[in-house]
């Protein structure tokens, strides 16, 4: 066999420099799509999908954190200033009841009964069981001096003129004086009332109240220890003791919060610093101001505010979505890296065609001009036999018939070779005819003749003789066992076999089975073969070998299967119709 | 037979002088004495001045093709039979001829004696006897 013979059917990527170029179109062409292109798209709509999903997350979480806050601060302040008011209508109770007792007793007695010790002591035990907390009362004359008492001190006599009381209570009528320890050495505050006598002469009655009271009356206010609550005067003198800002009679350390006779919530830093609310509440008709401080402390903190659930849910969504975005884009990528990849594919492949089509037409094109010239060498020839022929006998006439002998038989070699490349065009045309399977199968194993002889590969031929003609493509059926030699081709080692075998299937079936001894297939590789653009030949494979060959055998009314064992071998089986158009054949 | 051969009326049109002025000569001595023309029109005039049994026809000519030749022959002489050459093989083209009626077609080159038999069989089928 000559070269010439071989090329148009050797597959395009085996050999000479159209296998080069076609290796340099492949490396351009990943060269066109690297992988980091994919990877920066990933990154792109991962990070693109977090930002859409993940901030509005975090602020909807910031917000629910910041109305969790309003809602714990409220419910922290509600029941401060619901215990400030009550505690400060207690006061309002306490100091109504004792200065309505001192009144009654200064309007209900006369000023004879009242001046007299004896009756004094009388009223005011009275008065002592009726309300806890008196100490001793005083009758005082127009001049301020003391002139009856009763209670536990030697107060009888005392001039009490320059008192700042004394004033008050005639300028106001009543009065409470501040806190003050006196003689007594122990806390109390004087009830003072001033009263019109009948003799047109003003006098005084004064009660002293233990103000042991006030802290009865805080304590009942049950606060917690990290908390204060305290009675001031209206210039911020302490009126009982306070836990932490200072003891009775003390200044507090900080301004007076502004007048309010209505329970005031405000935030306060207290000493060290502790972010706390202050209620306060200004007592109506008179100094007193009650005051309760309570830090914010732990309920309060952000430690206190963060909730575990809440952290949770924000932290398990971003997770979430930060793995269905990775998951996503993975595939999404991927599909699209695929789909790349197919169009190469397909791209590659549609360049394969063209160029095995336009082989094609070159190789009838060139054919028909060699043709015509071949055609007058033969008939040259062929007269200069006839001529011979009739010629009587002259030396060397022998030699001249032999040598133009040698020319005819020259010329059919010619045929033949031009005849070749013409089945091979004949592949681009759909062209249905009388074939023999077996004449086929020759004229393509011939292809690959140069190839397995190289490769010191057995390729081998058993026919069965005597098959009917079937009528089908021959150009596609030459296409399809192409493809699946050079399958075979690529599967075995240098040194391998593959056969090739005819039968007759039954009357309107042949069949034609193509077996290697190559590499074989896993059986996950196998469910895949027939399907376009599978293929493990990274690089160098199509995928569309078998896909076209299916769809071929498929159309011809054949069918196709395979049986394959990894590192064994593969034996592919076609049926053939004999009769074009008749129904499917069974397999 | 041999003697019947003189009598029959061939037609070779092929545009390839050489050749086919070679395959007439060879002809002649084997007692066929075929008319030759080198185009597609001529052998229509040809045709229509003489009808002859057999046109052996070639496919691929300048100007006027084989296959327009044949159509046209097959309403105007439609007894007249045509064997086709090709360069090309059997090709979509040579198909088309069949189907278009014509009585064969062959390859280029030819066999002398494959050409005879076929314008033997071309010749029965013209219904011409002795
Ligand atoms: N004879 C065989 N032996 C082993 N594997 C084969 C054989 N024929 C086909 N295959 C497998 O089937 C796949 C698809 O084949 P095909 O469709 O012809 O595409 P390609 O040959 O371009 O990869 C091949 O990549 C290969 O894995
Ligand atoms: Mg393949």
């Amino acid at each position: 066999m000559t070269r010439m013979e071989h090329s148009p059917g050797v597959p395009a990527g085996s050999h000479g420099s159209t296998g080069q170029a076609a290796a340099q179109q492949r490396a351009d062409l990943h060269d066109g799509v690297p992988p980091t292109r994919y990877r920066l798209l990933r990154r792109k709509i991962v990070a693109l999908l977090l930002g859409v999903a993940v901030a509005p997350l975090c602020v909807l979480t910031v917000i629910n954190y910041q109305i969790y806050q309003t809602i714990v601060a409220k419910e922290f302040e509600a029941p401060l200033r619901a215990l400030v008011s009550k505690t400060k209508n207690s006061f309002e109770l306490f100091f109504a009841e004792r200065t309505s007792a001192v009144s009654f007793i200064a309007s209900a007695y006369p000023v004879e009964k009242l001046s007299d010790d004896k009756a004094l002591a009388d009223i005011f035990e009275v008065m002592r069981q009726k309300f806890s907390g008196f100490v001793d009362m005083g009758f005082i004359d127009e001049r301020g001096r003391q002139v009856s008492y009763v209670g536990p001190y030697d107060l009888k006599g005392k001039d009490y003129a320059d008192q700042p009381w004394f004033r008050e209570a005639a300028l106001h009528g009543s009065y409470i004086t501040d806190v003050f320890t006196g003689l007594r050495k122990f806390p109390h505050i004087a009830i003072v009332v001033r009263q019109l006598g009948n003799d047109g002469k003003w006098w005084t009655l004064r009660a002293t109240v233990d103000t042991r009271q006030y802290e009865r009356l805080i304590a009942a206010m049950g606060i917690s220890p990290d908390s204060d609550a305290f009675l001031l005067n209206k210039h911020g003198i302490l009126q009982t003791d306070s836990t932490y800002y200072g003891a009775l009679l003390q200044p507090i350390p900080f301004p007076m919060p502004r007048t309010s006779y209505e329970t005031q919530v405000v935030d306060f830093k207290t000493t060290d610093g502790q972010a706390a609310l202050m209620a306060y509440v200004y007592i109506p008709d008179s100094e007193y101001v009650l005051m309760a401080i309570k830090p914010k402390g732990a309920a309060f903190s952000t430690k206190g505010l963060f909730r575990a659930d809440l952290a949770i849910l924000l932290v398990a969504s971003v997770l979430l979505i930060l793995l269905v975005a990775y998951k996503l884009t993975g595939d999404l990528v991927a599909r699209l890296k695929q789909s790349d990849e197919r169009r190469e594919l397909a791209f590659r492949h549609v360049e394969h065609s063209q160029k095995l089509s336009s082989i094609g037409r070159l190789a009838a094109g060139v054919a028909h001009e060699i043709n015509n010239p071949l055609a007058i060498i033969n008939e040259k020839a062929g007269l200069m036999k006839d001529l011979l022929a009739l010629e009587p006998e002259f030396p060397k006439k022998d030699r001249f018939i032999k040598q133009i002998d040698a020319i005819a038989a020259a010329v059919a070699r010619c045929r033949n070779i031009t005849h070749r490349m013409l089945g091979f065009a004949r592949q681009m045309d759909v062209n249905i005819e009388s074939i023999q399977v077996n004449d086929v199968l020759k004229e393509t194993a011939s292809f690959l003749e140069r190839e397995s002889a190289y490769r010191n590969i057995e390729l081998s031929l058993s026919l069965t003789e005597g098959l009917p003609a079937i009528e089908s493509d021959r150009g596609q059926l030459q296409q399809v066992f192409l493809n699946m030699l050079n399958n075979a081709f690529a599967a075995v080692n240098d040194g391998g076999a593959i056969a090739v075998a005819t039968w007759r299937q039954d009357d309107d079936t042949v069949g034609i089975s193509i077996k290697d001894n190559g590499c074989g297939m896993s059986e996950e590789v196998q469910r895949h073969v027939f399907e376009p653009f599978f293929t493990t030949k990274k690089g160098t494979g199509t995928g569309l070998g078998l896909s076209i060959s299916y769809g071929i055998i498929k159309r011809l009314g054949g069918d196709i299967a395979l049986t394959s064992k990894p590192n064994l071998g593969t034996t592919f089986t076609i049926l053939l119709p004999v009769a074009h158009g008749q129904g499917g054949v069974q397999s | 037979m041999t003697l019947d051969r003189d009598k029959w009326r061939i037609l070779l049109v092929d545009d390839e002088v050489e050749f086919v002025s070679t395959l007439a000569e060879r002809l002649s001595l084997r007692d066929i004495e075929p008319e030759v023309v080198h185009d597609g029109q001529e052998a229509l005039a040809r045709i229509h001045a003489r009808a002859p049994h057999v046109v052996i026809l070639d496919m691929f000519m300048p100007g006027m093709k084989g296959l327009d030749v044949l159509r046209t022959l097959r309403f105007s002489h439609p007894q007249v039979q045509v064997i086709l050459l090709t360069g090309h093989g059997a090709t979509r083209d040579a198909m088309e001829g069949m189907r278009l009626g014509a009585f064969d077609y062959m390859v280029k080159p030819i066999n002398i004696d494959d050409l005879l038999k076929k314008i033997t069989e071309a010749m029965d089928a013209a219904g011409f006897t002795a």
